[in-house]
């Protein structure tokens, strides 16, 4: 049973140039225990998407279509059918999220004692005591020495230090899953290694459930069990994490995976997407990523290709010409770009 | 070329310096053998246009009020190289072209706020190439943009560089970025305000002489699974970055690093040196060690 089961979702910002398709009919679910990787360019909704499964999404937002399933022991609910204090118990002690940016979203005049205090009392617990256990607890979790962290203002404390507090806040009530947007972005290397480990270990200890939201595949390559691939609001890929890097089957995951350039092993050819994302208002007819896909056939503007299986039972991609795409990675011949290194 | 370290370091600082926008404290800054603070008039008005910093955020570089028109015939009529609006747009087109904006109709007369994150950065690449610079020192000119993009823009650097002889520094947080930009050129490692290694692209990654690259190149999640969760780690004996109003003695890395020998490293600051391989390091052991045995040695 999984613990979170996505079916249909579309989410439209309502806008004067008309409705933004930021969530195209998403589905996907989330097991116990499970590390799913959401990649994609920038635009491609998945901030949207993140905040939609929380029902934080800002006001002129338009959920059309879909459900959100979350299931606890046993029990079933529909997160978009929720009154308000079951939904506030929903998002901090069943599924909490650090957001995009966070880092600079602290209240920069009260201490991160403060901000433990806020959190806690938000949620029902007003015993000082109590609170100050669990904030050094958690601190100590997130490896941060609670008796300098505490009395700090957000100011005294590097990217990397305020981004294990966010993650330490989210824990606090134990929830049993933990949506991180962009949890790496703006931190230096060696910054990002040391939450990307703290995140495996908190993993193993807790054993929650973890989607993150990334335009950085090494994070995904890092941590995920499973990987989605979004463009354009919609889901055009979904696969395990080796069938994903090593066996794309559609064209866009496959763009992405080669626009990123690595430090160990052979350099290979690193290429850019051409184009960019198509407007969401006024979306073009059949396939979307067709104006940039090099493989692109008449057929591919048609009609909008459907999520297919691929190779096993637990891929799928949206792309009438996967097989052609499995026969050009399967082959040494190089592969169609648009712009060729020198 | 690319510099890279971690955030603090003193990257932006160096580039700042480059393009000789702050002055050294001490040492020297050389353009064609000339001491650029020595220099005066046309000379130093020589040196301020053939280098160009592009800077680190395309968000604050660029004057939203102006369009892109102004942004870039300003310094064409500055510095002379318009006269009339007709050749200035002319000017301003081909300009818009060399950074892939086409048409550059398009784009003309659109306002920062009207462009992505990645038009914004071509523009201010074409707002430094109004000059004719012969070199041009880019800040984190990828930081900011998509995956994508991100090749894309440094593409554009390099076909830049290629087919008009321009020198370019790029300063980058990402050390995968800097072997793909740099791989005909060099990197340059900085640590708390110092470059404690330089060498040939290809040689730093794959056999770092100096523990302070080796730790970034052991750290650094790559985009392979294989590759990345099997990577071997380099312990540092601390994760604390000391503060540079309070710089340790000798190496300043020697608090975290997993090679210090007390009585030397702690005591003796490492100069930068060159050792066999056409790369200087500044760290004792590294110096000793590969000084020591035969030049080749390679991973
Ligand atoms: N105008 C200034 N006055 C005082 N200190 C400064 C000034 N500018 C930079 N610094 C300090 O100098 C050091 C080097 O900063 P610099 O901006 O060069 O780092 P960087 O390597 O570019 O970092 P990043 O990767 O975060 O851009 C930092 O400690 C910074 O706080
Ligand atoms: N509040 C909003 N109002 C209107 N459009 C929005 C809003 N927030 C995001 N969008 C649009 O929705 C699309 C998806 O955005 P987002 O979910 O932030 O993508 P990502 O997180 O993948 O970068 C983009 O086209 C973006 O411009
Ligand atoms: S359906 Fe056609 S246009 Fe779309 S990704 Fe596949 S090949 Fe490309
Ligand atoms: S000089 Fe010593 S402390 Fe500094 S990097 Fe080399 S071995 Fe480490
Ligand atoms: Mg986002
Ligand atoms: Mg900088």
């Amino acid at each position: 049973m999984p613990v979170l089961s996505v079916r249909g979702l579309s989410i439209d910002y309502l806008t004067r140039r008309g409705a933004v398709h930021a969530v195209r009919d998403v589905s996907f679910e989330l097991e116990k225990s499970e590390t799913l990787a959401i990649i994609g360019e920038s635009g491609s909704g998945k901030t949207t998407l993140a905040v939609g499964l929380i029902r934080l999404s800002p006001r002129g937002t338009r959920v059309a279509t879909g459900e959100i399933l979350y299931t606890k022991d046993g029990m079933t609910s529909d997160i978009r059918k929720l009154d308000d204090d079951d939904l506030r118990e929903y998002r901090w002690a069943e599924c909490a999220m650090v957001f995009q940016a966070a880092l600079n979203s602290f209240n920069p005049v009260i201490t991160i004692w403060e901000q433990f205090l806020d959190t806690a009392r938000a949620h029902g617990i007003k015993d000082k005591h109590r609170v100050r256990e669990r904030s050094a607890e958690l601190l100590d979790l997130v490896h941060l020495d609670a008796r300098r962290v505490l009395p700090a203002f957000p100011h005294e404390l590097s990217g990397g230090m305020k981004q294990r507090v966010l993650i330490a806040l989210a824990l606090m009530l134990e929830p049993q899953m933990l949506i991180l947007d962009e949890p790496t972005t703006a931190l230096d290397i060696l910054t990002q290694r040391s939450i990307i480990d703290l995140l495996r270990q908190l993993r193993q200890r807790l054993g929650f459930s973890m989607i993150f939201i990334s335009h950085d595949l090494s994070i995904a390559a890092e941590l995920a069990d499973r990987m989605i691939t979004m463009y354009a609001g919609r889901v055009v890929e979904r696969a395990r994490v080796e069938d994903m890097f090593y066996r794309p089957r559609h064209p866009y995951s496959l763009g992405l995976l080669r626009a990123v350039p690595r430090v160990s092993g052979a350099l290979g050819s690193v290429a850019s997407i051409p184009g960019s994302p198509p407007d969401l208002i006024r979306l073009p007819k059949g396939c979307s990523y067709a104006p940039r896909c090099p493989y692109a056939i008449d057929a591919c503007r048609e009609a909008e290709p459907p999520l297919l299986k691929v190779d096993t039972p637990e891929h799928e991609a949206a792309c009438i010409r996967w097989q052609h795409v499995a026969e050009v990675i399967g082959s040494k011949a190089p592969l169609p770009v648009a712009e060729k290194l020198a | 070329m690319c510099l890279v370290g971690e955030s603090g370091c003193g990257k932006t600082t160096t580039g700042r310096l480059l393009a000789g926008l702050i002055r050294p404290t001490s040492g020297r800054l050389l353009y064609e053998g000339k001491d650029v603070w020595q220099t005066k008039g046309a000379d130093l008005a020589r040196f301020r246009r053939a280098v160009q910093l592009v800077h680190q955020d395309p968000y604050a570089s660029l004057n939203p009020t102006r369009t892109v028109f102004q942004t870039l015939s300003a310094p064409l009529y500055r510095h002379k190289k318009a006269r009339g609006g007709r050749q200035a747009l002319a000017a301003v087109s081909e300009l818009l072209e060399r950074v892939d904006l086409t048409p550059p109709d398009n784009f003309v007369s659109k306002y920062p706020h009207q462009l992505s994150g990645g038009q914004r950065q071509r523009v201010s690449i074409a707002r430094a190439l109004t000059v004719d610079p012969k070199v041009i020192v880019a800040d984190e000119a990828v930081s900011m943009v998509d995956v994508s993009i991100r090749i894309s823009l440094l593409n554009l650097l390099l076909a830049l560089g290629r087919e008009f002889g321009v020198t370019i520094v790029l300063i980058t947080h990402d050390l995968a970025v800097a072997r793909y930009f740099a791989r005909h050129g060099r990197i340059g490692v900085m640590y708390l305000g110092r470059v404690v290694e330089l060498a040939e692209t290809e040689s730093l990654v794959s056999d770092p002489a100096h523990p302070y690259s080796a730790a970034l190149i052991a750290a650094i999640p790559e985009a392979d699974p294989e590759i990345t969760r099997g990577k071997k780690r380099v312990e540092l004996r601390s994760a604390e970055i000391p503060s540079l109003l309070d710089l340790p003695p000798g190496c300043t890395f020697h608090p975290r690093c997993p090679l210090s020998e007390a009585g030397l490293c702690d005591v003796k600051i490492p100069e930068l040196l060159a050792i066999p391989g056409h790369r200087e390091v500044a760290c004792h052991v590294a110096v000793r060690e590969r000084t020591a045995e035969p030049a080749a040695a390679t991973a």
